[in-house]
């Protein structure tokens, strides 16, 4: 069985990001970048599927820049087997995403299709799902757990209310949620050895997609920032400040 | 202000444990305000198995045209799989089609929205006028402004920032629609409902919310928590870390990636403060922070920090409400 993982380069969680004074954009030029925390955990459950011998092969795509190609050495030092670049300098919609990602299904024939289930940067928690309806494949969205059975996948999900198992038929798209796994680190020999695994380029242009965007960004700004209170000394000035002062109890 | 376009909405009603969510209420309150900009006739939609009720206490919330309720087992546990090709067909009828940015319309929206060649705007904090919307990025650590001029417009409501509506003493008729059809792509095996406290409010519609941290130190260290909220009406959320340690299920967690709270009063206790924390709070208007650490980040939010030791402070605090 094939597992095709879609990964995305950001910049990293932990780092403080503002807006540009312009409104144009973030002020992420010099930011440090990762590879989504959702998309490890996509990459890690794929990686311990084929050392279950349930996968023969996992196959990671990533779309952006060649500056992607950090992430996706990455993938491999982590054991994927093939890595494919998705090069293009625009940045593209989840609706744009997931219809590049339909085309390298159709390719690649996966059965399993694993991708975080948002990005840390745009928050939009949309191109799985998307991918799964393109497709014509059942989704598993915010998955806990993954238990791979001989004709169809079961899926524990993430709720609002709490958590529910379904039975997916395969192929299948699956999104990953933060407690399916804790990725692993790779390795120096392990980093070594990705820097040999197949890496393919694709340019954009030679999928023929519509991937203009649908939605005109007109302005990012900062949202109003929370002033910083006082410290009160113990539990009953506590009390008393709440009650007098913003009398909310 | 003259209103020039008459457009109309569709809705999804939520459900829940207990029948009608009370999330459709504040995703009404996003409807409200997309009132002031167009001249809105508005459907509401319930589908599911045995559902009826469901669509006669959506029937009293005021304002709309007719609730449709799509009843029979082909929309069962309201599986995606089944709903998207079915809802898309339906939605495009009208100018927008909106839900709540929950698991569920999360889960949903966007499977609609490829079905429909439609790009989302999804978790919207403003409305601006009938195509400009708000949603944060970046962890809420910025706004994005964006303006949508497709055929239909797709809406996910981060229902937290919304007033919700009122029911209202009018009935609107109830109308029975074709239910989507079965489907043998997915089927549900098991629900696991963690945690349905029904003397205590639901985490998003509370007006009071304590959430607590890895200096909970454990799962039964928790029960101090839910003691607090019990003398102040509270409902109980925890952190990524308290949650990813075991100490609280993953239903009450506060964050980016979880869920998204703006209470009149917000308790953080022995919680760090990780800035994906602070995305589910940052909207909260009153934040108290009791932390060990005077350095921890959540006192840079907080109205009102209290450096102690929470098994210390918690027990008085308490004592004194």
């Amino acid at each position: 069985m094939k597992i095709l993982v879609a990964i995305k380069r950001v910049v990293d969680p932990v780092v403080r990001v503002r807006p540009l004074v312009d409104g144009n954009g973030m002020d992420i030029a010099k930011a440090r970048t990762v590879t989504n925390p959702f998309c490890e955990i996509a990459v890690e459950e794929a990686v311990r599927l084929k050392e279950q011998g349930v996968a023969t092969e996992v196959v990671v795509v990533s779309i952006g820049p060649p500056s992607v190609q950090e992430q996706l050495r990455n993938a491999l030092a982590l054991g994927a087997d093939r890595a494919l670049h998705i090069q293009t300098d625009s940045s593209l919609e989840p609706l744009s995403i997931a219809k590049v990602l339909r085309v390298i299904v159709s390719q690649e024939l996966p059965q399993l299709i694993l991708l975080g289930k948002q990005s840390i940067d745009g928050d939009h928690n949309q191109t799985g799902q998307m991918l799964a309806a393109l497709c014509g494949y059942p989704q598993g969205t915010f998955a806990s757990h993954i238990d791979y059975k001989k004709d169809e996948v079961w899926v524990t999900r993430e709720l609002d209310s709490g958590l529910e198992t379904l039975a997916l038929a395969l192929p299948a798209v699956i999104t990953t949620d933060l407690r399916l796994n804790q990725p692993r680190f790779p390795t120096m020999p392990n980093i070594m050895k990705a820097r040999q695994k197949p890496l393919e380029i694709i340019a954009l242009e030679t999928i023929s997609m519509d991937v203009q965007p649908r939605l005109q960004t007109l302005a990012v700004e900062a949202p109003k920032l929370r002033q910083q209170g006082v410290k009160v000394v113990d539990v009953a000035e506590l009390v008393d400040k709440l009650r007098q002062e913003a009398k909310v109890l | 202000m003259t209103l020039l376009n008459n457009s109309t909405a569709l809705v999804v009603i939520e459900q829940d444990a207990t029948g009608f969510s009370p999330i459709n209420l504040k995703v009404m309150g996003a409807i409200e305000c997309l009132r002031k900009f167009t001249r809105l006739t508005v459907d509401l939609l319930v589908v599911g198995k045995d559902c009826t009720a469901v669509a006669e206490t959506a029937a009293r919330i005021p304002g709309i045209r007719q609730v449709l309720v799509a009843d029979g087992s082909g929309g069962e546990h309201q599986l995606s799989e089944a709903l998207s090709p079915w809802l898309a067909d339906l939605a495009f009828a009208y100018d927008y089609l909106v839900m709540g940015s929950t698991t569920f319309g999360k889960n949903l929206l966007p499977r609609v929205a490829a079905l429909m060649d439609i790009q989302p705007v999804t978790d919207v904090v403003a409305i601006e006028s009938t195509n400009t919307f708000q949603r944060p990025i970046y962890a809420g650590n910025a706004l994005m402004r964006v303006m949508t001029d497709q055929a239909t417009t797709l809406l996910s409501i981060r229902a937290s920032v919304f007033t919700a509506v009122r029911f209202g003493e009018l009935v609107a008729p109830v109308i029975a629609i074709a239910p989507p059809p079965a489907q043998v792509l997915s089927r549900l095996l098991s629900q696991q409902q963690v945690q349905v406290y029904t003397e205590r409010p639901e985490l998003t519609a509370a007006r009071v919310v304590v959430s607590g941290g890895r200096g909970l130190q454990s799962g039964d260290n928790f029960q101090l928590l839910y003691q607090l909220a019990d003398k102040l009406e509270a409902a109980v959320g925890a952190s990524r870390a308290a949650v990813d340690a075991g100490f609280a299920a993953n239903d009450i967690q506060v964050g980016q990636t979880g869920k998204v709270v703006a209470p009149e009063l917000y308790i953080a206790v022995g919680l760090s403060g990780a800035i994906q924390h602070i995305a589910g709070m940052r909207d909260s208007k009153v934040v108290v922070a009791i932390n060990k650490d005077p350095d921890a980040p959540i006192f840079q939010v907080a109205d009102y920090g209290l450096v102690a030791d929470l098994f210390t402070a918690i027990p008085e605090l308490i004592e004194l409400l």
